[in-house]
């Protein structure tokens, strides 16, 4: 599905990515984890196109997806922080972005499921941050697309939302789509995660299963297991 | 790219400023033909305004609306589309909805002063679309400004310097290198110094139109042998059209390039 060769990344000083290899098949739920700063985002980012690397090749579906656009037909985004213009209605939002990618979606469900019909007719500047989330998460999931890629997905939800987050994801997967997530929520990744992928420093600590890290770092469960890295990392 | 044409300009037809604008040239235009009653004086008032004014206003109102919709951007160019027309339609529609400001705002008052049936209407007509243009260069500067800066601070500040130095502090060192070099002839320095700023080359583009050259002396005289000819009025129409291609160009080039 996705292939990344040597990937590479400055901001200014800032080494973030330092030459990342990393091949995700097609079908199942991938944790992207790391500690702030590691390079999950630019990482996600540089998949996206919205991030330019320095150097170093990414493929989807074995296509080279530099200086192209119409890849990203072929894949949802969920941003980190639901960043939407304020002035416009979430009934006209959902309409535009279905406009715009001109593509069957299944909003009306998604709708229902996270109770946002109340909603509909307010102004996106004045939703609560866990409202927007929700909008956020109708506007990645109505399409139906082989590849997601979710950028802390369970930010500001609440109990009940968490669990339908949960439940749709696991459908999608059962659907055979390949999903790309990254948190800071453990509890989370024990639930879902197929496998993880685990950075540091702008390189790739880790990937494999679950059960791999903990036998890897020695550790229970996973909290301890990460805990481990970044002191054995920071003794070093 | 149209559709994101079309969702700026209808972003931007929505909210107040169009409106705020479109109500400020419309008064502009009666107060000008009431005060002068007559519509070729009232066209000279009007030019000496639009000249500092329009730059000024799509300058400001470029840099805004570009930090203003930084979030409606992300969200555009996660979407399966080109870079350049998000950021093309984004500035059509800003460029756009201004000049359509200017058009309305301008030619409603004059059209019902009987405009269409006087001689004014030719250089009515050319004012308005030095106004456009001057709209569209100095939109696509404003944009390039804010492209480049991240910070709204710096980037607001260099706008409004862009605009004070084309349109005052250009005048004011033009001025003084003649006065620097009154022995050297200086007559090509000087067509060459007013056509690289747009500011001053609608000014004159429009003062030649009017007839109202002789007020220049021997530089009007100069000017009117150039500009006043088919080939300068093309060579000028041509410099213009570059003026309002090269922000544009810079423009997808830099957005290419950019980390979102």
């Amino acid at each position: 599905m996705i292939q990344i060769q040597d990937l590479q990344k400055r901001f200014g000083k800032n080494e973030v990515l330092k030459g990342i290899d990393l091949e995700i098949p097609a079908g199942g739920i991938y944790a992207v984890l790391g500690p702030n700063g590691s390079g999950k985002t630019t990482l996600i980012k540089s998949v996206l196109g919205l991030v330019i690397p320095d150097k170093g090749s990414i493929s989807l579906s074995g296509e080279r997806i530099r200086n192209r656009w119409r890849y990203r037909e072929a894949l949802n985004y969920l941003p980190q922080i639901a960043n939407f213009p304020g002035n416009i209605r979430v009934r006209e939002l959902i309409g535009m972005i279905k406009d715009l990618r001109q593509k069957r979606s299944e909003e009306a469900a998604l709708i229902e499921l996270f109770r946002l019909q109340p909603f509909l007719d307010k102004k996106l500047s004045n939703l609560s941050g866990g409202t927007k989330q929700k909008v956020n998460l109708v506007l990645t999931f109505m399409f139906d697309s082989p590849l997601l890629i979710l950028d802390e997905p369970t930010s500001g939800l609440d109990p009940a939302s968490l669990l339908s987050l949960k439940k749709l994801i696991r459908k999608e997967r059962e659907n055979g789509k390949t999903l790309l997530v990254t948190t800071h929520i453990l509890q989370f990744v024990e639930e879902i995660a197929d496998q993880v992928i685990y950075l540091l420093e702008g390189k790739i600590y880790y990937q494999g299963t679950l059960s791999g890290l903990l036998e890897k770092t020695g550790q229970t469960d996973l909290e301890h297991a990460i805990a481990a890295i970044t002191s054995e990392k920071q003794d070093a | 790219m149209l559709k994101i044409l079309k969702y700026s300009f209808y972003d931007l037809m929505r909210s107040r400023w169009s409106y705020v604008y479109f109500l400020f040239y419309l008064l502009l235009g009666l107060v000008l033909l009431f005060l002068n009653q007559d519509l070729s004086k009232a066209v000279i008032t009007l030019m000496n305004i639009i000249i500092i004014l329009v730059p000024l206003i799509a300058t400001i109102f470029g840099v805004m609306y570009f930090y203003n919709s930084r979030e409606f951007t992300e969200l555009l160019l996660a979407q399966p589309l080109k870079r350049s027309s998000i950021f093309l339609g984004q500035f059509f529609g800003v460029a756009g909805s201004l000049t359509l400001s200017l058009v309305l705002g301008l030619g409603l008052p004059f059209i019902m002063y009987g405009l269409v049936k006087s001689d004014v209407i030719l250089n009515f007509s050319l004012l308005i679309l030095t106004g456009a243009f001057l709209t569209f260069i100095f939109t696509g500067l404003a944009f390039n400004i804010a492209l480049s800066n991240e910070n709204r601070i710096k980037g607001f500040g260099y706008a409004v310097l862009l605009w004070l130095f084309m349109a005052v502090i250009y005048d004011g060192l033009f001025l003084l290198s003649l006065i620097v070099f009154e022995e050297y002839p200086l007559d090509s320095f000087s067509l060459a110094a007013t056509v690289l700023n747009p500011i001053d080359l609608s000014r004159i583009l429009i003062l030649l139109k009017l007839d109202i050259s002789a007020l220049l002396g021997y530089t009007g005289a100069v000017f009117k042998k150039f500009l006043g000819t088919q080939l300068g009025f093309l060579i000028s129409g041509g410099v213009l059209l570059l003026w309002t291609l090269l922000p544009i160009w810079r423009l997808t080039a830099k957005a290419r390039k950019k980390d979102f």
